[in-house]
């Protein structure tokens, strides 16, 4: 990352506050929901069937959710819910019946864009909290106040505030900040693109996008006169005109060799700056991402735990771990930023250059069963992995070793030269002592 | 049918406004880049007090757009701004902010609000919502389809506007879009202008023929889209259904354009509500506008019938 020596850590150690921030985490699915929670989520954030942002995504039934937060209480976790499109006119009817079965499931929250949908949540199930989403594009603390008055207890601000600007909300407005601090980004204000809309007639306000603003673009200059078209006899012998008669109508801003004009940004990281974080007051740490993958999910919750943890703790004492950033560059999918938090993003924030899309590494397998003893663990392979091949094994808390895969055998206890089936169980020896739920993953 | 809706149009100057009022809008809507997005000129506050002045003089409307979302460091000066509106004597404040809707309600509570949430305000009732809270008119989101906007009419208790005419911004960002590229590119942009003036353009590699201009201001990064509305051939549609307030958008367009697009809005609205029951579309005014039309953008019904998935 390209961030830490940019800015001076100007917020550090002004206010240590008592109260742990939230650490809230996306979950695509039940599985992904545990184990956001198994590694460190306080709180996980989902979509339902209906009025959330992620149509693609494989949405909890209620059902699921309710199976969900049986697993979240457990861990003394809440779970949330994405209740965040603009509705239009034939989503209305519903909405009231849709947040009703929610509660009942033991929702902690929804997470609301459109004004009638949080009007609709205080009248008629009052005992749903209510976070305005970051759809609103909340970012001054008058706006804050507004909907803290309405019967709000806590607002995700835009992307676009910086930390100063949290921090005077935070003075003026006696309400729960989350910030999301970790994933991929809108480069717009969200809510504020239709893009999608224009290119390929889904409508990104309610979860059609398809992430027109990371396609590639040319940029040009109109070079004709501004009355052309309009009055084209008036302006003869204009030179101007001259030119536009010779066909020049445009003139590029690029040159062959340039990369294209695009709006696609760099994802955000806060990793290195819990502490800032901290200190302006963020009650909750958000992790963006219910399409991402399991182990992208882990690794993130894991590492903010960590750093959470660890300036909670002692914060005069804290130092930002290299190992947390080795971390986090395995599960990320590109290059990353700190966004708005200090500064304007600017020609570094963005990918003008191809990207490569995929994470260095791969979830190989799951712990499922460790003997002390013998050493020898079961693993439910997840993706294919063969002996010689190097692993390294993660667990919450900061687990972690790397090691190289012997012998695998088969629950008969038949050799085999490769882990080749999805959830086949398998055993291995490890060098360190795993737990259930520890990962294994492998570089691809 | 409804009463005979208003001609809105945005004015950059008062000369602007001027042509603009002969020509036949019933209202302008001006304002200054510092507290409103995307519109064709700025107005200082002793401009505004005299655009008030003539305006009110052919009894139309006077509208500030204070539509951009504020961060704290305007909050303070937002006050004093609405406070001197309100001294001019304005009829109505189009915003998207709630912290603007507060000032204004505090201040200068006599000033109409038009909630403005541009791609946002989808529906009736989030529009009722705001109408609870002070607004008495909703601008509807240029994304909804003729049947949405038709059918929200009588569930409406506030007053809805249309833009009927027009470009519409697709995207806004508050990153510098343009500059950042340039900068990338190691081109110079420092003191060269990357504003509307400029005439910066976007092509997708598969989409050659559209272009969507791009500029930047103090509020970031805006693109617009490629063609233009036209809903002049089903107009009466929206006039039958009640829709308060058209609007013509002006940004991009010389000023003489605007004329000939208002003219021949205000004369299709005229002849409607002469006798609604026998309006008869008249082709010659389609092909008024079509004579002044830039040729690279396509006159559009825009989402008007359209089907959107998602
Ligand atoms: S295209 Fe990009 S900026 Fe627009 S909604 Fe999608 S992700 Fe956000």
């Amino acid at each position: 990352m390209q961030t830490a020596e940019k800015h001076s850590p100007k917020y550090t150690g002004k206010r240590h506050r008592l109260e742990k921030p939230e650490l809230l985490a996306p979950a695509g699915n039940l599985e992904k929901l545990k184990f956001a929670i198994h590694y460190g989520a306080d709180a996980v954030y989902i979509g339902g069937q209906k009025y959330g942002l992620r149509s693609n995504a494989d949405n909890f039934s209620f059902e699921e959710m309710r199976e969900g937060v049986e697993f979240a209480k457990k861990y003394g976790a809440k779970v949330f819910v994405a209740t965040n499109i603009y509705a239009h006119n034939e989503d209305l009817d519903g909405i009231e019946e849709y947040l009703r079965n929610l509660y009942e499931a033991g929702i902690s929250a929804v997470i609301v864009a459109d004004p009638i949908i949080v009007d609709t949540a205080r009248r008629a199930v009052p005992g749903l909290e209510v976070h305005l989403s970051t759809q609103q594009s909340t970012v001054n603390w008058q706006a804050v106040k507004f909907w803290k008055e309405e019967g709000l207890p806590r607002v995700v601000l835009g992307r676009e505030t910086s930390l100063e600007e949290i921090e005077e909300i935070k003075k003026h407005v006696d309400v729960e900040i989350e910030a999301f601090i970790h994933g991929a980004m809108c480069s717009s204000y969200s809510g504020r693109c239709v893009l999608s809309n224009h290119f390929t007639d889904r409508d990104s306000n309610r979860g059609g996008c398809c992430q027109s603003c990371r396609w590639k673009y040319d940029l040009f200059e109109d070079s004709r006169p501004e009355t052309a078209w309009i009055s084209e006899e008036e302006a003869m012998g204009d030179p101007v005109l001259q030119q536009f008669q010779l066909g020049v109508t445009q003139l590029p801003l690029f040159e062959e060799q340039d990369n294209a004009f695009t709006m696609g940004s760099k994802d955000l990281c806060m990793i290195e700056h819990v502490p800032d974080l901290i200190d302006v007051g963020v009650d909750s740490f958000k992790i963006e991402g219910r399409m991402k993958s399991i182990h992208y999910v882990a690794t993130v919750v894991n590492v903010y735990r960590q750093a959470i943890d660890s300036y909670m703790a002692d914060p005069d004492n804290y130092v930002l771990k290299p190992e947390w950033i080795e971390e986090i560059n395995k599960a990320a999918n590109r290059p990353l930023n700190t966004g708005f938090f200090y500064d304007t993003p600017d020609h570094e924030d963005h990918i003008y250059e191809p990207e490569e899309k995929a994470a260095p590494y791969d979830f190989a397998g799951l712990v499922m069963e460790y003997d002390e003893a013998t050493g020898m663990a079961v693993i439910q392979q997840r993706n294919h992995f063969k002996p010689g091949q190097e692993v390294e094994f993660f667990g919450p808390g900061g687990t972690f070793f790397k090691q190289v895969v012997e012998q695998i055998w088969d629950e008969e206890g038949n050799e085999l030269d490769a882990a080749r089936h999805p959830l086949q169980k398998v055993k291995i020896k490890v060098d360190q002592p795993v737990s259930y739920f520890d990962m294994m993953r492998k570089k691809k | 049918m409804g009463n005979k809706p208003e001609l809105l149009v945005p004015a950059g100057s008062l000369k602007e406004l001027e042509t603009y009022l002969a020509a036949g809008a019933d209202a302008v809507l001006i304002g200054e880049a510092k507290y409103g997005m995307r519109l064709p000129g700025d107005f200082a506050l002793t401009d505004i007090a005299e655009a008030v002045a003539y305006a009110h003089e052919r009894e139309a409307k006077v509208y500030v757009s204070i539509n951009k979302l504020l961060h704290n460091e305007q909050l303070e000066e937002l006050r004093h701004y609405v406070t001197e509106l309100s001294k001019a004597g304005i009829d109505g404040i189009q915003f998207g902010d709630p912290a603007v809707l507060q000032t204004v309600r505090e201040i200068a509570p006599q000033i109409s609000l038009h909630w403005n949430a541009e791609m946002t305000s989808t529906n009736y009732s989030t529009a009722n919502y705001w109408g609870t809270k002070g607004a008495s008119r909703v601008v509807l989101a240029r994304e909804l389809n003729m049947d949405e906007i038709t059918e929200m009419q009588p569930e409406l208790n506030i007053d809805s506007e249309v833009q009927v005419h027009g470009m519409t911004n697709i995207y806004h960002s508050k990153r510098r879009l343009v500059h950042s590229y340039m900068t990338h590119q190691g081109r110079p942009v420092d003191g060269g202008s990357l504003d509307k003036d400029r005439g910066l353009f976007l092509v997708e590699a598969e989409r050659p023929d559209e272009k969507f201009p791009i500029y930047e201001d103090e509020n970031g990064t805006h693109i617009m889209s490629s063609d233009d509305i036209c809903i002049l051939e089903d107009l009466h549609l929206l006039m039958a259904s009640g829709v308060d307030s058209f609007k013509i958008e002006t940004l991009f367009k010389p000023s003489a354009y605007n004329e000939t697009v208002i003219r021949i809005y205000r004369q299709a609205i005229d002849t409607y509500f002469q006798d609604p029951e026998n309006y008869e579309f008249d082709e010659e005014w389609m092909e008024s506008i079509r004579r002044v039309q830039d040729p690279e953008r396509e006159l559009s019904f825009g989402f008007f019938y359209k089907e959107q998935v998602y």
